[in-house]
């Protein structure tokens, strides 16, 4: 039996496990419910102090625990909850013995506040430098943290307990990130290098320093109170996005190895695109070139036309600036097919789970694929009448869905999209 | 990509080589100072630790805009450098419709912390006086607002975009040494299948940064006392941090032979795994699995590593190393430090460069592992061992 490929000849990519946990919830029966009920996992932080923060609210995963403390460490738990429940519905390989690649989206790792402090306490003076900072580290004293704060140290663990095969790959294309994993996948997988591909996304980083760098960027809501009503995608009076954090993992398979083992079929992903704008470091091309060029290559690479395209889970962050670049540049590729595209922002809800992002979206992508039932685009009571989007409006939408553009857009000029449709096209 | 999977793996050159380091700029100060066995090291300013400084350059060279500059710190500079002199080796500098569509993989750290703003949190803190928002305030007040797009690790990938107009699409690893073998393997592998026709890979590192050394001093990796080579580190191992940036410019051969670009070898193969190194001796089976995968046939060979000196992977690596004897080693962590990242490609770039120009360059270790070699390599292999996971190999071989 020859190999089912897809109309250029390529392998066809298919979903046969997903796993997620946001501040709704863990696991998709959870998630799905809460975010089909129009429901916010928005909140105060009660993490830590938040005194002198202009952003007080974000999208925590409070309801997990790591102890000691780390958002890293955070990070790394999350991502082992979603991958435990995309491997179980998957039902592939033995425990422990995946027979693929892991593919790991992850914030950048670096030494954090409580244990930077706990060095300086460490000391023993009032006064010190980098010097006495130096002399206190080595010792084995503060071992663990080489490892925990290591950039490879989230995806060696998880290469670890989940034994995925080869070389772990740890990357990071700002909020494109999950979007890129599953597309490192679905490359490997076309070039017959894997037949299953761990493709894991995640962010556990609400921590003071982090909120206050994205502040300094003005990119949050300050819409403090109630906070879950702060993230407001597409509306007139949106200010910013709102922190969250997040996992998502998905086992992508190649038609043919998934039809071998009889596994259920959740999805296939059709098409991957990206395309890198040069403009700015934070912001996009005013002409939107590279983000319209993005969706068209991701179309190509599906093999689909704009018309095929009948749900779009947006990007939007509710920042003043994307919601209003994701429109035009939509509107340019989609043309006179727009107004007839249901369009969702996830993020109204879960918040913007940064380098989870793209992952958790295409998963919520896929249940409403399956489900055939859109999200809703919570806290869209002032429509900001230059996105003309059909924004599926406050309350979750029954529609024929036959194939959803997923898009993620990032610093550093990164913009990715996926096509993810219920049956291989 | 929408091109149909090739019968059979296209061949990819590597076609453009950008190295900056502590021993210069550019591929012939680097030949020149490998041939003089040249060691460029700084023991006082971090002083018991041992870095390899990067050399003076102006960096307007291949930053034109001062503004660019400024948005960046060290390290962002000096990969933006580095791959500014990759695409002008392999001609394709200020070529839109090439640059349009080239693909970029970074293997990417993070950025330089403000020193100043953390020790003077670290110094409130230790004397008691911190309320509950103190340090929220203070990194509101005290940050620079433009300082975090100079530590985002995909910030690298980002400047070359924005300076050079690099912009098929960009891809940013992590994970120490291992990302850029990754980085290498996969960008490989997309060319050899169809999926990219040209690509830059390539890494930075600024070693010379008190907040690393913290990171690796926690577990005592740093080199402390007197410099030695690599392999000569026994009973005080660890690495010197070096400051290097290394980009290359790989491509299928049909696309090279379309514009007409002159290659300075071939990337055959790479390969990678990550060792669970919880028995000792895991990394010399590692290493040897990987060996077996590149099926080399000879027995004597071309070889440079990216050996750390820390331990116990270097000492793992030499009982590899051993047994393999016709091979004549290079150890790059004795003339550039360890530059975690860059180390891989920069491998690459020496074993392409040495290909190039038809000879080995010189020994420089005193215990014997590195020896002369003599005629023109046909083949080189590259190896990267991670200071503490991930284990790589390259194979570099001559256009005939």
């Amino acid at each position: 039996m020859s190999a089912p490929r897809d109309k250029f000849g390529r392998p066809i990519v298919v979903v046969t496990g997903m796993g997620v946990v946001t501040s709704l919830g863990a696991g998709k029966t959870d998630n799905w419910t809460r975010l089909t009920a129009g429901e916010s996992g928005i909140r105060t932080v009660t993490r830590f102090p938040i005194d002198g923060l202009k952003s007080t609210m974000a999208g925590t995963v409070d309801f997990v625990t790591v102890d000691p403390f780390s958002s890293t460490g955070l990070t790394e738990r999350l991502a082992e909850i979603a991958t435990e429940e995309a491997l179980d519905q998957a039902g592939i390989g033995a425990k422990a013995d995946f027979p693929g690649p892991l593919f790991l989206a992850v914030a950048p790792v670096e030494v954090e506040w409580p244990q930077r402090l706990e060095l300086g306490r460490a000391i023993g003076k009032t006064e010190f430098g980098y010097d006495d900072i130096l002399r206190v580290s080595g010792g084995g004293r503060f071992a663990k943290y080489h490892h925990r704060f290591m950039f490879g140290s989230v995806a060696s663990h998880l290469a670890d307990i989940f034994g995925t095969k080869g070389s772990p790959i740890s990357l990071s294309t700002a909020c494109a990130s999950g979007a890129t994993s599953i597309q490192l996948g679905v490359e490997a997988i076309r070039r017959g290098d894997a037949d299953a591909a761990l493709c894991v996304a995640t962010d556990g980083s609400v921590n003071p320093e982090a909120v206050v760098r994205f502040s300094l960027l003005s990119a949050l809501s300050t819409q403090n109170d109630p906070p879950q009503a702060a993230s407001k995608p597409f509306s007139k009076n949106r200010d910013g996005f709102v922190m969250a954090e997040g996992a998502g993992a998905m086992v992508l398979e190649s038609y043919d190895s998934a039809m071998a083992r009889g596994a259920a079929i959740l999805g296939v992903v059709a098409g991957c695109g990206e395309l890198t704008d040069s403009f700015h470091r934070t912001r996009s091309s005013p002409d939107g070139k590279p983000i319209i060029g993005c969706m068209r290559k991701t179309l190509a690479d599906a093999g689909l036309e704009p018309e095929q395209i009948d749900h779009i889970n947006a990007h939007g962050t509710a920042t003043p600036e994307n919601d209003k670049m994701e429109y035009n540049t939509t509107a340019v590729v989609f043309g006179d097919h727009l107004p007839k595209i249901p369009v969702s922002s996830n993020k109204s809800m879960v918040g913007h789970t940064i380098s989870a992002a793209g992952a958790v979206e295409a998963i919520f992508s896929l249940l409403t694929l399956e489900h055939q039932r859109i999200p809703p685009t919570i806290n869209y009571e002032i429509p900001d009448p230059a996105i003309l989007f059909d924004v599926v409006a406050n309350k979750a939408r029954d529609a024929r869905v036959t194939a959803v553009m997923s898009n993620s857009f990032g610093f550093g000029g990164q913009n990715a999209s996926l096509i993810l449709t219920r049956e291989p096209v | 990509m929408t091109e149909p999977i090739s019968s059979s793996a296209r061949e990819v050159w590597i076609t453009g080589i950008g190295i900056v380091s502590s021993l210069g700029e550019g591929l012939d100060a680097h030949w020149e100072a490998l041939s003089a066995r040249r060691i460029n090291i700084d023991d006082k300013r971090f002083a018991p630790y041992i870095v390899h400084p990067l050399a003076p350059l102006s960096f307007d060279a291949q930053i034109p805009k001062k503004g660019d500059q400024r948005q960046m710190e060290a390290w962002q500079r000096i990969g933006t450098y580095a791959a500014g002199l990759a695409l002008d080796s392999a001609g394709v500098k200020g070529d839109k419709e090439i640059l349009a569509r080239m693909d970029m993989i970074v293997a990417a750290g993070g950025g330089e912390r403000d020193l100043a703003v953390d020790l003077a949190i670290m110094n409130a803190d230790a004397r008691g006086n911190s309320s509950p928002g103190f340090l929220n305030e203070r990194l509101m007040n005290d940050l620079r607002p433009t300082l975090f797009l100079a530590q985002l690790s995909n910030l690298l990938a980002g400047n070359i975009a924005i300076v050079h107009g690099v912009c098929g699409t960009s891809r940013t690893f992590m994970g120490e040494e291992a990302a850029s073998i990754d980085a290498a393997r996969i960008a490989l592998a997309r060319i050899q299948s169809g999926q990219s026709d040209i690509a830059l890979v390539g890494a930075a590192h600024n070693g010379e940064r008190s907040d690393l050394l913290v990171l690796y001093e926690f577990g005592d990796y740093n080199l402390t006392g007197k410099f030695a080579p690599v392999w000569q580190r026994e009973g005080n191992g660890g690495f010197a941090l070096g400051s290097a940036g290394c980009f290359l410019v790989m491509e299928s051969r049909e696309h090279a032979e379309a514009r007409g670009a002159k290659p300075y070898a071939r990337l055959a193969k790479v390969v990678a795994d990550r060792a669970q190194r919880k028995q000792p001796g895991a990394v010399t089976k590692s290493l040897e699995a990987l060996w077996r995968k590149l099926d080399i046939t000879g027995e004597r060979g071309n070889l440079i590593t990216g050996a750390t000196g820390a331990e116990p992977v270097t000492s793992e690596e030499k009982v590899f190393l051993r047994q393999h004897p016709g091979f004549a080693v290079r150890a790059t962590g004795t003339m550039f430090g360890h530059t975690l990242e860059t180390q891989f490609p920069l491998g690459l770039a020496l074993a392409s460069l040495s290909i190039s120009r038809g000879a080995l360059f010189p020994p420089n270790d005193p215990t014997g592992i590195e020896v002369k070699q003599s005629g023109s390599p046909d083949q080189i292999v590259v190896i990267g061992a991670g200071h503490w996971q991930g284990e790589g190999m390259a194979l570099v071989e001559a256009i005939t």
